[in-house]
């Protein structure tokens, strides 16, 4: 789960980590109040979506002027940000970060996140602040330093101060070394007691009056740590998800909407994905991937063919089941109910293999509904792909 | 022979009185898997379809000799029961649960490192050694013993291979679950000498997805250590970047883990990478040359 900008801030100052005077505004005659409130030498009005490249896509504004950020308020909520993470149809903006701006003497990038490799979290810092760190890594990998933590003990002093003499802070700003290792470890606290999955700040800047904040904030938590923290599932943006990824999570489905035309609904992850690949390899691009579950019951195969049949995109279904511990007549009887219920009309093959794979076959063949009963994967790709016609996928989503 | 586990391999299951628990420790007991014994806390003196529970591990293992533990607890508890079962000398830990918190699972795997015992999973289907022992959740039905070794990051997927090798007449040694969760137990890395050393395995099947570099570790280890047919699919080439695709561990990240860098990876690597998943039966046979 992804929160704002301004909610991860709002944790970064409950665990210590210095960060701007700043408030969520949601509309302009709020901004004006909070701009005199703040009475500050620069206003920074930030535009609040789930995506990054706000700044070039014309979401972060910048004034001297109290009397402008009302104005700048204005002309920044409802409007429809596109920046490269956001897709061609971008994201409205419905909330904003009005905060103090920072006298900028250096910027730093900071992170933590979990290292898959030894299974520990891992600070990746830079002396490259406000770049993209994969393009750091990728032009100048000599600038990304790493500090793996011992989760047994936690993040030591050492830790921190090989991170601050690899960045070179000593000779940057020497006032800063010590709140910054400070900071490290609060950091740390913050990513293990809260069960994020990453934690950014970039640009970490060194201000002009040798003061350390946090200018950024980005923080995604892991969604099997969420039933631990209250707090964090109150910060949830429903207006930043996909309303059939929302539909899906409620039916404990995992959907995730994509743009080509085929819809598929397969059990199981890895399967899922397969199923996808097999879908662009006999010549079309899938619409989304939807795992049913290792447990799926007739019930959430109605619930998947609902989601699927929402997308418009959605040209033809291909089902692809191997049962094991589901059974496919179970199956092959939701797909029945549901068909029947939401009066079908694209074309259906359905794929069953495994346990009771031929009585599940026999129930479609014999229900009159004009499905396509198949039991190779190939095959069955091809029927399906050759039923919808060829097309590929039409935008890319960076 | 086969790897891991085999027909002494004596079991305990923990959350054997829950439903999934129950119902798959009897699955596996049907299989012909020596499972002696169950946990639940609080729970000692009943029985589940004849197998006798515990409180603790420790106690099923005084009592029942068990070396290998399958568990079946809700993710809340989960960290815990595999601890707990390394604790009281548990060799190998099978893990089934899914959706354990990820930080968990860090202080899990650090802990384990100083202990002598292997995990399995989290969020797998399982182990099984064909026609011997079944510890796990897979269809055994659909298992024949035979020539290839098969480790997976997935579970259905998996059973797609293992069918097609079992139609083909090709068979399977033993078949391991690694799971698809960022961080866990037993790696590709760690299956590729076992299988390398098993006289009985003559092709290994790998199956990866996106995320992490798991593969591209693999792959390193093959060029130098693996002189067996080794078969790859790696699941993902249609998945968007940025995007969790159903496993807690399949996703791209800044450009990292792709499907087509893993594919290279292992293509280099001299293994047999397979574009389509419905060829992978057949590109085993070809590779085995019969």
């Amino acid at each position: 789960m992804n929160i704002h900008e301004f909610q991860a801030k709002q944790l970064f100052a409950q665990f210590g980590v210095p960060v701007p005077r700043g408030k969520e505004i949601k509309n302009p005659k709020a901004a004006a109040k909070w701009a005199a409130a703040l009475n500050s030498p620069v206003y920074v009005v930030k535009a609040q979506i789930h995506a990054g490249g706000r700044g070039k896509a014309g979401g972060v504004k910048i004034t001297k002027n109290q009397a402008e950020v009302s104005g700048l308020a204005q002309e920044l909520i409802g409007k429809k940000l596109v920046t490269h993470q956001t897709g061609p149809k971008g994201r409205k903006v419905r909330r904003l970060l009005i905060e103090e701006g920072a006298g900028i003497a250096k910027e730093l990038y900071l992170s933590i996140l979990v290292d898959r490799d030894s299974g520990r979290p891992v600070f990746i810092a830079s002396t490259e602040g406000g770049m993209e760190i994969e393009e750091v890594a990728a032009k100048t990998p000599e600038k990304v330093i790493k500090e793996l933590i011992d989760p047994a003990v936690g993040f030591q002093g050492y830790n921190g101060r090989k991170l601050a003499f690899g960045l070179g802070l000593p000779t940057l700003e020497p006032a800063v070394l010590n709140p910054f290792i400070v900071m490290l470890g609060n950091l740390y606290r913050l990513f293990m007691e809260k069960n994020a999955s990453m934690v950014e700040i970039n640009p970490l800047v060194i201000t002009t009056d040798k003061k350390l904040v946090a200018l950024d904030g980005k923080v995604s938590f892991d969604d099997n740590g969420l039933f631990k923290h209250a707090d964090v599932q109150a910060m949830r943006d429903l207006h930043e998800e996909e309303p059939l990824e929302i539909e899906a999570s409620k039916n404990n489905l995992n959907y995730v909407k994509l743009d080509g035309n085929i819809g598929c609904m397969v059990n199981g992850a890895g399967l899922a994905m397969a199923t996808m690949d097999v879908i662009k390899l006999a010549g079309s691009w899938p619409a989304n991937f939807l795992d049913v579950g290792g447990g799926a019951t007739k019930e959430t195969v109605a619930a998947g063919f609902r989601i699927l049949l929402k997308d418009r995109n959605v040209k033809g279904i291909f089902i692809n089941i191997f049962g094991g511990i589901v059974r496919c007549e179970r199956i092959a009887h939701g797909v029945i109910d549901a068909a029947k219920e939401v009066g079908l009309k694209l074309p259906v093959v359905v794929r069953l293999q495994g346990t009771n794979a031929e009585e599940g076959r026999k129930l479609l063949l014999e229900s009159g509904l004009k499905v396509d009963v198949a039991t190779d994967l190939w095959e069955a790709a091809q029927k399906i792909v050759a039923m919808t016609g060829k097309k590929r996928k039409k935008t890319a989503v960076a | 022979m086969a790897i891991l586990v085999d027909k002494n391999t004596r079991v305990v299951v923990q959350g054997i009185t829950g439903k999934e628990g129950s119902f798959h420790a009897t699955q596996c007991k049907a299989y012909g898997t020596q499972v002696v014994a169950g946990v639940t806390p609080g729970k000692a003196g009943q029985e589940v379809e004849g197998i006798p529970v515990f409180n603790t591990v420790r106690d099923a293992v005084a009592k029942t000799q068990c070396d290998t533990s399958l568990i079946f607890v809700p993710p809340p508890f989960a960290a815990d029961a595999i601890l707990e079962a390394a604790d009281a000398g548990i060799k190998l830990v099978i893990c089934i649960t899914e959706g354990i918190p990820v930080n968990d699972m860090v202080k899990v795997k650090r802990a384990l490192k100083t202990q002598d015992v292997r995990l399995i999973g989290p969020n797998c289907p399982g182990i099984i050694t064909a026609e011997e022992t079944k510890i796990g959740i897979m269809p055994g039905f659909i298992h024949k013993r035979g020539r290839v070794g098969v480790m997976s990051r997935s579970g259905t997927l998996t059973y797609e291979a293992v069918n097609q090798l079992t139609n083909l007449g090709l068979g399977e040694t033993t078949c391991v679950g690694i799971g698809g969760d960022p961080v866990n137990g037993t790696g590709f890395i760690d299956l590729l000498p076992l299988f390398e050393k098993d006289p009985e395995t003559e092709a290994i099947v790998m199956i990866g997805e996106i995320g992490g570099d798991a593969e591209e570790r693999a792959a390193a280890y093959i060029k130098q250590h693996v002189r067996k047919p080794v078969i790859g699919f790696i699941a993902g080439i249609t998945a968007p970047p940025g995007r969790r695709m159903g496993h807690a561990g399949a996703i791209i990240t800044g450009g990292k883990g792709t499907a087509v860098e893993k594919m290279a990876a292992l293509e280099a690597a001299g293994v047999r990478v397979v574009r389509n998943p419905a060829e992978i039966g057949n590109t085993v046979k070809t590779a085995l040359g019969r």
